[in-house]
């Protein structure tokens, strides 16, 4: 080895600030976001404008946290899908002992602020949730069961319930409800995505639902799941946070989604194949815009009534 | 690789530094908010301050 091999270390692939944020998964926070502040502003009790601001934000951050230690331990997998491969760490701009670090620091952070913006309850309830999407799903379930996507899913549905915990300090039917909306939507929204993506989960090892237990199952469980959620998202109409603004969307959009979800079960492979997955790709889509659109019609029906309209 | 005065490498990471500081900038400013949205709210302020607590005095009784 000369003098010169010796600093070799190559600059070129430096990480940038993006590439830290990128490690936060920001279009999975958009909707921790989004489901956080809708949490915090339908509960009846008001929240000072810059403590609701500095909870979302730190809510915003320990999801981000929990996207970047899921980045950490899945690089592996990341590298060999072909959506994920561009991800900083197998692009190699962020090391895995860095984004392990930044993690668990914004982690420790995001959950000590929250309990001093807001309250302990909030903080606990995104401590375990940082906990059971890093630990539980990740380390410990997705690549051992199919039903990953289901536990999983829990994990994403507890933002709006911390939310409500900020204003509330604590936990009630109505917070409930729209963690369960979003814990029975997960499943159709993802294995309608596996059903499209199947090459690349195969290809990582990834039991999902379609490759282990076929195509043909997997839409019968988007169909039930479709099912199951249509009471609980229209029920919450009934409850102290819904109105007839957002029973009248939640029966359209279930409605539509139910429909979408009739049309996959009906669907054979080859059918699929040869128009390239258009029912699956549009469930796909149409699965966001139901989401959305709940948490948007729970939205309003808050406004309005903090208007003294809305509500029953 | 020589490591000069202004190297390029210094101009790729000003970027990145300049992002960190303005993150801490707006962390700062953030809490300095907290505090006083918490102080005008009237939260429990008891603290190490040297004086008794209210909460730790025996109750005085009423005339």
């Amino acid at each position: 080895m000369s003098d010169a091999s010796l600093n070799t270390h190559d600059f070129s692939n430096d990480a940038s600030f993006g590439d830290f944020f990128a490690l936060l998964k920001p279009r999975v926070m958009s909707l921790v976001v989004f489901t956080a502040f809708v949490g915090l502003l339908v509960a009846p009790v008001s929240v000072h404008p810059i403590v609701g601001f500095a909870s979302i934000l730190f809510i915003a951050i320990g999801g981000g946290a929990s996207g970047a230690l899921n980045m950490w331990w899945e690089a592996d997998i990341d590298a060999v899908m072909k959506r994920t491969q561009s991800r900083p760490i197998p692009s190699g701009k962020v090391s895995a002992g860095e984004a392990k670090a930044f993690g668990i620091t914004l982690a420790v952070m995001a959950v000590v602020m929250l309990g001093l913006a807001a309250n302990l309850v909030a903080a606990g309830i995104l401590a375990f949730t940082i906990f059971f999407y890093v630990v539980v799903y990740t380390m410990g379930l997705k690549r051992v069961t199919p039903q990953n996507i289901v536990i999983g899913g829990a994990a994403g549905a507890f933002p709006p319930m911390i939310g409500w915990a900020v204003a509330t300090g604590g936990v009630s039917i109505e917070s409930v409800l729209m963690f369960s909306i979003i814990f029975m939507w997960t499943p159709p929204h993802f294995w309608a995505l596996a059903l499209f993506m199947n090459d690349d989960y195969t290809k990582a090892g990834v039991p999902m639902l379609p490759v282990v237990h076929g195509r043909r199952a997997t839409r019968a469980h988007i169909l039930v799941y479709t099912l199951f959620l249509a009471p609980v998202a229209v029920g919450a109409a009934f409850t102290s946070i819904g109105g007839p603004v957002y029973l009248t969307a939640s029966v359209l959009l279930n409605l539509w989604f139910i429909a979408g979800a009739v049309n996959i079960w009906r669907r054979d492979e080859d059918t699929a194949i040869a128009d390239k997955y258009r029912a699956e790709r549009k469930f796909f889509r149409v699965s966001l815009l139901y989401l959305f659109l709940h948490f948007g019609a729970l939205l309003v029906e808050g406004v309005l009534r903090s208007f003294g309209m809305g509500g029953w | 690789m020589a490591i000069v005065k202004e190297h390029e490498l210094h101009k790729r990471r000003f970027s990145r530094n300049m992002g960190v500081g303005l993150t801490l900038l707006a962390f700062v400013a953030l809490v300095y908010g907290l505090t006083v949205a918490k102080m005008q709210r009237g939260d429990p302020m008891e603290a190490a301050d040297h004086s008794p607590r209210v909460s730790i005095l025996p109750a005085e009784p009423s005339e």
